[in-house]
């Protein structure tokens, strides 16, 4: 007993919770289960697009925990399976969004992971990389300007996103006016299939936060918990009017780009096989499990309980019907709409 | 719509300003951000003495950084602000086009009308000002291509007022050009207190029988002199202010072809791919049978823009004597 409760507190928390923990694992587990599921599908024809987030889990899910519903706005990228779970989206709604069916957030338009919900407060984005970050610098000027205390916006992006203009426009702004703001880079190496020394020449993107006159930090988005730590204190120093923070959580993306893409064409296998030594999601789970926060038993029924889910949301979304073709009129305008009056 | 019982004359700056300020008091979820509209209060002056009475906070000057000025009123008004975006010139609109026609065009046909995106976007364009080739542009082609957004251009004061009152009030994104030539020249008289004039709406600002002609901004004003003189020598001309650019004014247009079975489109911006070709297009599907002769577009070259040097600047742009010439060929064909 008192060597259980020595390993357990051996694990740096960040004042998580054990059940804290557990879900931020179940969402790791759940990110890979429907990153899984969505290149099956495609593969079975079922689907014609999908993209996946394998190497984000671990960063997403700690992300996700510093993230307070029904106060912080997301602004995430396509990229965002575990950040869009972690704040309240079900397997179902991505499956519906797979799926492109009416029932979705997007009715159906919009890629996959294009993720949107008004009540979770996931603001909607396009496919324009950095087209978001002003949007999310907007949303953080309302809350500032509204004098909403206890609010920020949380903005994510990849590494290849920090080339855009945008980019650098929306860090300068955030900090001239210290908006309640998190630029969350998720630092995966690859820009399709462009690697970072062709995208920079000084490639720790944190240290350009000294440039705009904001805090930067850089963090291990392997780690969960050092994840949540670090996004936790940003987000607390943004809400309380501490102004904006540039983090950059190192990770690396498993998967090729989407299913249209074949990532051998430009990196080899032995690179991959390097990274995969330090996969997020068994590393995540042996150290639960050496800190006793889970059993064996327990991750075996939580990674059956994830499986379950996933083909239930999958069976219920495929069942659910196509937007009529109607809807390809609606929601132009408010009201009915021609462009000849 | 308030009744508004008097009026009082005003150029189309004065116009603005007015609209903007009863906007600003009327509402404190407006904000306006652009270049140097705070402590410059706007280069032709629109915002001037506003950041003192509304503060910095609604009133932002903001970098030169025209992509984030329109992308962060986007957020702005996706998050339940009433943003009014200025881009100080209209040459400078281009490196906000994604974030206009990417983003807050598509805002809330991609969400399925989870999200919208109330936004004016407020520009000077156009030339006839020693503008060159970056301060005297017409952009509306390039965006009235665009589902999504609805494009305004006034050439009366009272216009701008109504139409600029419905922009702030329309829900959906709206980009509105003032022609900077009729900032100063052009007065009018502007009914007093909250108006608006439906977007959508053109106007017939002179009766004829003989010659259609269609046209907005400062060309409206000089059709319309050149209409004056060819009633001196006895023809007939009717006058077509559009208004708006999109939506545009489908019945108003036929029907005054159809009376006067001649269609003219007189416009600033190129030829090629302009505003004219849709009209032209619109009234040869619709009308053609109601025509007596084939449709003409009097319009800019095919160059870019219009040169600094006076003769290029001249050579760009039409005239009153010009366009009253093109009128007179068209009812005599």
């Amino acid at each position: 007993m008192a060597k259980t409760e020595t390993k357990a507190t051996s694990l740096e928390r960040h004042g998580l919770t054990d059940e804290q923990l557990r879900q931020m694992f179940r969402n790791m587990l759940m990110q890979r289960q429907l990153d899984n599921r969505g290149f099956q599908l495609n593969r079975q024809g079922k689907v014609p697009f999908a993209l996946g987030s394998e190497g984000h889990e671990a960063l997403q899910a700690g992300a996700a925990m510093a993230f307070h519903r029904g106060k912080d706005i997301l602004a995430p990228y396509y990229r965002d399976l575990g950040l869009a779970l972690g704040i309240g989206l079900t397997p179902y709604e991505i499956l519906l969004s797979l799926f492109a069916r009416a029932a979705d957030h997007n009715g159906g338009r919009q890629f996959p992971n294009h993720y949107s919900s008004k009540a979770a407060g996931l603001m909607s984005f396009s496919s324009i990389l950095a087209a978001h970050i002003p949007h999310a610098v907007g949303a953080a000027y309302a809350i500032k300007y509204r004098k909403e205390t206890e609010r920020a916006v949380l903005v994510t992006c990849g590494d290849g996103t920090t080339s855009e203009g945008e980019w650098h426009e929306s860090m300068n702004f955030a900090a001239i006016h210290k908006l309640p703001l998190v630029m969350l880079v998720e630092n995966n190496e690859w820009a399709i299939s462009t690697p970072l020394d062709k995208q920079m020449a000084q490639p720790e993107i944190w240290k350009r936060a000294a440039g705009y006159g904001m805090p930067g930090k850089r963090f291990n988005g392997f780690d969960p918990i050092a994840t949540y730590g670090a996004v936790n204190e940003a987000l607390e120093r943004a809400r309380s009017g501490g102004g904006p923070t540039l983090l950059e959580g190192t990770c690396y993306r498993y998967l090729a780009h989407s299913t249209d893409d074949n990532d051998m064409t430009y990196r080899t296998k032995e690179e991959v096989t390097e990274h995969r030594k330090d996969d997020p999601v068994p590393q995540f789970e042996r150290s639960l499990l050496d800190a006793r926060v889970m059993s064996i038993a327990d991750v075996d029924a939580m990674k059956k309980d994830v499986l379950r889910e996933t083909n239930d949301a999958t069976d219920r979304a495929e069942a659910m019907p196509y937007p009529a073709a109607s809807d390809l009129y609606t929601h132009l305008y408010e009201g009915a709409w021609q462009p000849w009056q | 719509m308030a009744v508004t019982t008097s009026s009082k004359v005003l150029n189309n700056v004065e116009a603005v300003r007015e609209t903007l300020y009863e906007a600003m008091k009327a509402d404190d979820r407006t904000i306006i951000l652009g270049e140097d509209v705070g402590n410059r209060g706007n280069v032709f002056l629109i915002t001037k003495d506003f950041i003192n009475e509304f503060g910095p906070e609604r009133v932002i000057d903001t970098p030169i950084a025209e992509a984030s000025i329109v992308g962060i009123a986007v957020g702005m008004a996706m998050e339940g602000l009433r943003p009014i975006a200025e881009i100080q010139f209209a040459d400078f609109i281009y490196p906000a086009f994604n974030q206009i026609v990417g983003e807050a065009a598509k805002t809330r046909y991609r969400s399925n009308g989870e999200y919208t995106c109330p936004l004016v976007i407020r520009t000077p364009y156009g030339g006839g000002v020693r503008g060159a080739l970056s301060h005297s542009v017409s952009i509306e082609a390039l965006f009235y291509h665009v589902p999504g957004l609805k494009i305004v251009a006034p050439a009366f004061p009272a216009d701008v007022k109504g139409l600029l009152n419905a922009a702030i009030d329309d829900p959906d994104p709206v980009l509105f050009l003032e022609h900077k030539k009729t900032y100063r020249l052009i007065k009018g008289e502007v009914p007093e207190g909250h108006y608006t004039i439906p977007l959508g709406k053109a106007n017939v600002v002179k009766e004829g029988t003989q010659l259609t002609v269609v046209s907005y901004g400062l060309y409206v004003h000089w059709a319309l002199e050149a209409a004056q003189q060819l009633q001196s020598e006895g023809l007939s001309v009717e006058v077509v202010d559009l208004r708006s650019i999109r939506p545009m004014d489908k019945a108003t247009i036929l029907s005054s072809v159809e009376k006067t079975r001649k269609l003219l489109i007189i416009h600033e911006d190129n030829k090629f791919g302009g505003i004219g070709a849709e009209i032209s297009a619109m009234v040869a599907e619709e009308a053609l049978f109601h025509l007596d002769a084939p449709i003409r577009r009097h319009c800019a070259p095919d160059v870019p823009a219009m040169g600094y040097a006076l003769p290029l600047e001249e050579e760009y742009m039409s005239s009153p004597a010009e366009m009253a010439q093109a009128m007179r060929e068209m009812v005599k064909f």
